[in-house]
């Protein structure tokens, strides 16, 4: 049997028929595929209809107004939503070049068995539950924070609002510290991945071409794993949003934005993870799920960024 | 081989063995949830009741009041539990009468970090004022004017309080609202409420947590949590000017000086209480259950009712509840008999 391989339709039916195994295997394949995406708009319903009684009453105010009252039964969701953006933008700005850095470090320049000893410490980092993260914010963190770390920093950057107001221990900036490290094992791992799957040849080519080590790096392994690294930044990210044991111990917890990272602050899931419980009337507990919707549409957003980013830096790339 | 026959024997045995005792009564399986502030003392009872009645097989989860309310309106449990009784809305919502059974009593405690931890004196417009934000320094002369000998440190006050809602938070909160009109205005009270000031940490053990690692806080836990961490807590003024230490006595005393104001279906508060020595941050903790209880399960429940009116309340000293006063028991035990089943 011949095909014509240029003809697109043709291949794809040569493929189809090829066997009827193939087929009921690409069959029985389709199913956890379609189901997933079917979860996950029940998700997003389930979200929409247990949120509606506080959409109907807030509309666009919950995510715009910052006062959350369960008393007078008046909720605002600005508040936990730039607690959630801001402790994760701070987690993955110290996140990510340290652990980008950890996974060239063992990638390109540690010796093979440094290599592997530190890394699958790296990666167990990531087995320890959320709550003894939490517990050690608490207890080492906090107290860390309070009496050494933010004092300096009021001493020294206390002209900027972000140092400013009495040392708490506790707070935003705890919260970031804490989802920082719980994001590097993630973001290492990957990273680290990421730079084995460049071939070995590139790299001695690049060094057989007369490239330093450091423009071996940047040119051979950096250049061509931008997108995966970026893929792997956004999976921390993505941790971190949705993180709540942890951030719930350490952050304070206050539906109130102050320009200081010292001072209490709440994130969306800690929100949900604290009241909901003990939420009694329809309107609180509606709201809550609202919270729930928002996180699930933040996060949504977030990833459609960066999925487009990567897409544009690799379409770029591919275009040079 | 012969031992492995005596083993298999040994073992069909002891199949056996479980179906007979499975056999001797049918076990009744009785599903609550509710309140995790009585649920040290619940587990106890439930322990407890087992020798009385085995057939009767409880199980609680502790999810928190509110869950706890949920779930009984929405009938997913035979009985439910709550530190704060259901709101009239609440009660209206439900399509079944319910009952509300106090079953113990605790109470909420001041709890800070000074140096020296000194056993400080407090009042509820000071309590009020500190947690408004009012009073932001332990050398506030309202401080020092309550406390005369004690030196307190001339830094500020850290108000540490629960962000999860919860029924210390609403007796708390009801006691401040009592005493403070403007706590009623500007926060009031409930489960959870928009603090104006401070920092929260999830559970007791959360404020507990802040309130040690942090010099100059302030914090409200439940006494039971105080009491078993050996933290230092203050006593605090009542409406007889008193300054009350809060163990189970006071609490006794609270509950024993508003008897008369109790109304007949015990949703009641008992914060701010008017009775010699009575400790002014208490309150119930409830059993609901519905009015007509189904059957099989229902003369289960209401047996057991009566029994934690009487040998069950003298488990509760020893974990640092408070028992009920003799004629609360009277009434609430009338209201179990009236019990019917369908």
């Amino acid at each position: 049997m011949e095909f014509d391989l240029s003809n697109k339709s043709e291949l794809a039916k040569a493929k189809r028929d090829f066997h009827p195994g193939d087929r009921i295997f690409g069959r029985a394949l389709m199913l956890p595929a379609y189901s997933l995406l079917i979860l996950l708009v029940a998700i997003a319903l389930f979200l929409l209809h247990g949120a509606w009684p506080s959409i109907q009453r807030f509309g666009l105010k919950f995510v715009f107004s910052s006062t959350w009252d369960p008393v007078r039964e008046v909720f605002g969701a600005l508040p936990v939503i730039y607690g959630t953006i801001v402790s994760s933008s701070i987690a993955v700005l110290i996140a990510a070049p340290v652990s980008i850095g950890a996974a060239l470090f063992l990638n390109e320049l540690a010796p093979r068995r440094v290599s592997e000893i530190v890394g699958h410490l790296i990666e167990m980092l990531a087995a320890i539950p959320s709550v003894v993260f939490g517990l050690w914010g608490i207890f080492v963190l906090a107290p860390w924070l309070r009496s050494v770390v933010e004092p300096a920093l009021g001493r020294f950057f206390g002209f900027l609002p972000l140092f400013q107001g009495p040392p708490y221990g506790v707070g935003m900036l705890a919260a970031g510290l804490i989802l920082a490290i719980m994001i590097m094992p993630t973001v290492a791992s990957i990273s680290r991945e990421v730079f084995h799957s460049i071939p070995r040849v590139q790299r001695e080519a690049a060094l057989a071409l007369g490239a330093t080590r450091w423009e071996m790096i940047r040119l051979a392994v950096l250049s061509g794993t931008k997108s995966g690294v970026f893929g792997a930044v956004i999976l921390g990210l993505g941790r971190a949003l949705g993180e709540t044991m942890a951030v719930t111990m350490v952050i304070g917890n206050r539906s109130h934005i102050s320009a200081s990272l010292f001072a209490p602050a709440q994130t969306m899931a800690s929100a949900i993870a604290n009241e909901y419980a003990e939420a009694t009337s329809d309107i609180h507990l509606s709201a809550l799920v609202g919270v729930g919707l928002t996180l699930f549409v933040v996060t949504f957003i977030i990833n459609a960024i960066a999925r487009i980013f990567v897409w544009r830096t690799t379409l770029r790339w591919s275009a040079k | 081989m012969k031992r492995l026959v005596i083993t298999l024997n040994l073992a069909l045995f002891v199949f056996l063995g479980s179906f007979r005792i499975l056999g001797a009564a049918d076990p009744v399986l009785i599903n609550g949830a509710g309140a995790t502030f009585p649920y040290p003392l619940y587990s106890k009872w439930f322990s407890e009741y087992r020798k009385v009645v085995p057939e009767a097989q409880f199980n609680y989860q502790s999810i928190g009041s509110g869950g706890g309310i949920r779930q009984f309106l929405e009938k997913t449990v035979d009985f439910g539990a709550s530190d704060a009784p259901m709101t009239e809305e609440q009660m209206k919502k439900s399509s079944i009468p319910v009952l509300h059974i106090p079953t113990t009593m605790g109470a909420v405690v001041l709890t800070y970090n000074l140096p020296g931890a000194p056993s400080l004196r407090l009042s509820g417009a000071v309590i009020s004022d500190i947690f408004l934000g009012k009073i932001a320094r332990w050398d506030d002369s309202r401080i020092t004017s309550l406390n005369q000998g004690v030196e307190l440190p001339g830094t500020a006050i850290l108000v540490a309080h629960r962000s999860d809602g919860s029924g210390t938070t609403a007796i708390f909160t009801d006691y401040l609202s009592k005493i403070s009109p403007e706590w009623k205005a500007k926060v009031g009270a409930g489960t959870a409420v928009n603090w104006p000031t401070g920092i929260g940490g999830k559970g007791n053990e959360g404020v507990t947590g802040i309130v040690k690692q942090s010099p100059g806080s302030i914090g409200y836990v439940e006494l039971i949590y105080a009491a078993n961490n050996r933290l230092p807590f203050a006593s605090v003024r009542n409406k007889r000017n008193e300054y009350v230490i809060p163990n189970s006595k006071s609490i006794m005393a609270a509950a024993a000086g508003t008897i008369k104001a109790i109304p007949d279906d015990f949703r009641a508060s008992i914060t701010d209480a008017d009775g010699k020595n009575a400790y002014p941050i208490s309150g119930f903790t409830y059993l609901l259950v519905r009015e007509t209880l189904l059957k099989p399960k229902g003369p289960y429940i209401q047996r057991f009712l009566k029994w934690a009116m009487t040998d069950g309340q003298n488990y509760a000293e020893a974990l640092h509840y408070a028992p009920l006063p003799k004629a609360l028991i009277q009434k609430i035990e009338a209201k179990i008999n009236g019990i019917r089943f369908e």
